[in-house]
């Protein structure tokens, strides 16, 4: 390996915010028919570093070389023309227009504009590797793992072999991931650098040859996956010796807490969201939700914190000495009042519980501000309440009184997730809590999950993470189609199984 | 009495600095500039075809001696460079300093109308004429010349032949408008930056430079409508505010031919007929009957705005990111 030439080389590569240090003094190499896995924590500049590879940012001080020559990479399309492609964890199509125009977009080809031509040689494309994209397909009807392939085809169609994915598996079921990476390995077969970004160890472990480990925006080595493992390297990243293992403490005196028996909803445009949905959520328990994404996790949460509107069916709040009350009907404050508490972390981090432009303590308030009667509001708790989140959380942040919107994601979710618990529930919903936390903030969280859950706390999370969820959870709901797939006990559940029932009802066989 | 061939020809007059308008913001739009200014834009737009054409008629010695070509290349080039300087103006703003896009556009809308009144009335002040107008018609006879043989065609003559050249380039324009949106890579990518100049800009399309040219020249098609309104329409006869609310009118046409210019071209003819139609109809004295006419575009285009969010089609809807400006490393 030693005597190959790098395709890309990334010398001494600076990147600056403001006063935040995204990048200091970076190397890196990037080998041809290799795939390489960018690890580090949130924060700690990996997307920065690949966002100067591909044109969107451009680096301080240092340099990039391609194929021994120096280059300087100014825009997207310099990147393009130097072959390097980006998936981002974002995806970047236009909803409206087809995967073809999508695919085309912004190139500029010999002779004039033809559709036909592109979708032709979009289909040879998909043919050599296996994707199944249909052209003429308008990206809003996509599901997230078509878009997806969309993305790859794109710089597969620009010619790019040097591809960068940021989080390609976060959005994906197993089944999707597992053929995401039969594709990946069929490119570095023919010979092309793939650069992954990920935060799951055994995806690591899996699928790279080499891993290359960024802490707090510096370089801190490279090295070949065969020759290391997870537990090295979660140190590196963290930089300080890791626990692996999520806890699962034994459920402390369970009791009924949240009694849902044939809950209905239908969205705004009357598609059916859930559909006869019923269990029952223990007190000292934590109750996983899997399923794929717009399983009807969201309505399922909104409905019990009574942001939705429910077509039939009830949910109960059943205090300790067995009363019950129904929630439906009762309007989010007065369910709020009652110990429920929802957090819900959406795909863009910020949509749903925060406020991008309002500093820490003021999204504190947020939660707090009816509170008490004089008719100025307290803000001296949330800034205390702000200052005990950032330093039992360890958020990184340059105050309390930074924006919100300026934090890195994940501290943007240690924030919510803060918030949330602080108001010291009886039922705390939580949605994708950890959603592109890197490995030791999430277990920062699954730990503050397990605190709450030894208080007596019903918790319900909704994760995507399975490997996480068969670890963490005492019993697994799964969710789909908006239906109960099945519920299975959190021990001894195979991660197999659970992907099964997310697919198809049941989990059954085709002919169910 | 109600007569299909005098009232169609005044409704198309009525649509065409609408459709100019149109036509104009509509590709402003795709790039994802909600130009509000447009009204000011073709104020500005008129007030210096007019400048220009008075200028010119001034250095003649007498009125016979005007030139053709002159008498209408004046005006236009002065007409589309106040025009542009108002898009450059907007693009400055919004794209290049990222100002908020509604404030812009608003205070564009005042100033240019303000510039419009300022100059015309100076030009009045210096004609020193009696009634507060300038007639420039030396110069409109030029714009509102049509085809020779038009009147010998009787009914179709006069329904279809009967305008001047601008009349017949603002369809040409919107329709070479629509074909450019819908099916050219630069429509493609124009629309692109107008949907998510992010995806724009990470396909390697220049965001910055398709909204400068897109509302630059929207501007310019836009502000062709101020000067049709002041050389043909009004015949030559510049008076303050008479312009009216037809550049709002034609931001509600945009909304009303869901974005598509080539169905802007029989809205304008729609949208011109019921702003006339209280002249046609038998309101008397009336005048709240009146009133309540002249609302009718505005109707439709409320109801228009009702249908189209009801059906919820995405085809159909603005440009997601108009109205946002686009900065490239944003956190």
């Amino acid at each position: 390996m030693e005597h190959k030439i790098p395709a890309v080389k990334m010398r001494d590569i600076t990147k600056t915010f403001g006063q935040v240090v995204a990048n200091d003094k970076v190397w890196l190499d990037i080998y041809r028919g290799e795939i390489l896995a960018l690890l580090g924590e949130n924060g700690s500049g990996k997307t920065t570093l690949m966002n100067m590879l591909s044109g969107i940012y451009f680096p301080d001080s240092g340099t990039i070389t391609i194929d021994g020559r120096d280059v300087v990479i100014r825009s997207p399309k310099d990147a393009f023309d130097l072959g390097i492609g980006m998936i981002h964890q974002h995806f970047k199509l236009v909803d409206v227009l087809s995967a073809a125009e999508n695919i085309i977009l912004g190139l500029k080809e010999e002779g004039g504009f033809d559709i036909q031509a592109a979708t032709k040689r979009i289909r040879e494309i998909c043919d050599t590797y296996g994707f199944e994209v249909d052209p003429d397909q308008k990206i809003y009807n996509m599901s997230v793992s078509q878009k997806q392939t969309v993305e790859i085809v794109k710089v597969l169609y620009r010619g790019a072999d040097i591809l960068i994915l940021d989080e390609p598996t976060a959005v994906l079921t197993p089944q999707e991931t597992d053929r995401l990476f039969a594709i990946l390995r069929n490119m570095r077969d023919a010979g092309k650098a793939i650069v992954i970004i990920t935060h799951k160890m055994h995806e690591v472990e899996e699928l790279s040859d080499r891993v290359a480990i960024l802490r707090q925006g510096q370089f801190v080595g490279d090295m070949l996956t065969s020759t290391t493992n997870a537990q090295e390297m979660t140190n590196l990243m963290v930089g300080h010796p890791v626990e692996l293992n999520i806890e699962r403490p034994e459920p402390v005196d369970p009791k009924p807490r949240i009694e849902v028996k044939g809950l209905t909803v239908r969205d705004m445009d009357g598609v059916l969201k859930l559909q006869d949905v019923s269990f029952t959520a223990r007190s000292g328990e934590i109750l996983g939700i899997a399923g794929i994404s717009g399983s009807g996790q969201k309505e399922l949460l909104e409905a019990i914190a009574g942001l939705q509107t429910v077509e039939a069916g009830s949910i109960q709040y059943i205090e300790d000495d067995g009363s019950g009350e129904e929630l439906i009907g009762k309007d989010p404050l007065s369910i709020a009042e009652l110990g429920v508490s929802l957090s819900f972390v959406p795909e863009d981090r910020l949509g749903m519980g925060l406020v991008g432009n309002m500093d820490l303590a003021e999204n504190m308030m947020l939660r707090s501000f009816r509170r008490g009667r004089s008719p100025f509001t307290d803000r001296k708790s949330p800034r205390k309440l702000a200052e005990q989140v950032v330093r039992e959380l360890e958020v990184s942040t340059p105050g309390i009184g930074t924006p919100v919107r300026r934090l890195s994601g994940g501290n943007v979710q240690k924030v919510l997730v803060g918030r949330e618990i602080s108001s010291a529930p009886t039922v705390l919903l939580t949605a994708y809590a950890v959603r592109g936390l890197d490995i030791n903030s999430s277990y920062t969280i699954y730990d503050l999950i397990n605190r709450q859950k030894e208080r007596g706390v019903a918790v319900i999370y909704v994760g995507e993470d399975l490997d996480v969820l068969l670890q963490l959870a005492d019993r697994i709901l799964v969710l789909c189609g908006g239906k109960v797939s099945g519920i299975v006990d959190g021990r001894g559940a195979k991660k197999r199984e659970v992907g099964m029932l997310m697919t198809r009802l049941g989990g059954g066989n085709a002919d169910e | 009495m109600f007569e299909i061939t005098s009232f169609f020809p005044r409704a198309v007059m009525q649509g065409v600095p609408l459709l100019f308008g149109s036509t104009g913001e509509t590709l402003t739009e795709k790039s994802g500039n909600l130009n509000l200014g447009i009204p000011g834009v073709m104020y500005v737009g008129a007030i210096s075809g007019v400048i220009g054409a008075f200028l010119y008629e001034q250095s003649l010695p007498s009125p016979d001696a005007i030139n053709g070509f002159l008498a209408i290349a004046t005006p236009l080039v002065c007409s589309l460079a106040g025009s542009l300087l108002m898009g450059l103006l907007y693009c400055f703003l919004t794209v290049t300093l990222r100002a908020n896009q509604n404030v812009t556009g608003l205070a564009m809308t005042t100033f240019g109308v303000g510039f419009g009144n300022f100059f015309g009335g100076s030009l009045i002040k210096l004609t020193g004429s009696e009634v507060p107008s300038i007639a420039l018609s030396a110069t409109s006879s030029w714009f509102s010349r049509s085809l020779p043989f038009a009147d010998k065609l009787g009914w179709f003559g006069e329904m279809f032949l009967s305008y001047g050249f601008l009349a017949y380039l603002s369809i040409i324009t919107a329709f070479i408008a629509s074909f450019i949106i819908k099916r050219t890579r630069i429509g493609l990518n124009l629309r692109a930056v107008g949907e998510n100049p992010n995806t724009a800009d990470a396909a390697g399309i220049n965001v910055v430079r398709y909204k400068y040219v897109a509302t630059c020249v929207g501007s310019m098609i836009a502000g062709l409508g101020g000067l049709y309104y002041v050389m043909d329409y009004a015949s030559g006869v510049w008076s303050n505010n008479a312009f009216g609310d037809r550049g709002w009118l034609a931001i509600a046409l945009v909304i009303f031919t869901i974005w598509r210019p080539n169905i802007g071209v029989f809205a304008s003819i729609l949208f011109g007929g019921l702003y006339i139609l209280y002249l046609f109809m038998q309101t008397g004295e009336n005048l709240a009957l009146k009133e309540l006419y002249k609302m009718l575009p505005y109707v439709v285009t409320i109801i228009v705005l009702i249908i189209t969010s009801m059906r919820n089609k995405r085809e159909n809807q603005p440009p997601a990111s108009l109205g946002l400006s686009y900065f490239r490393e944003e956190r």
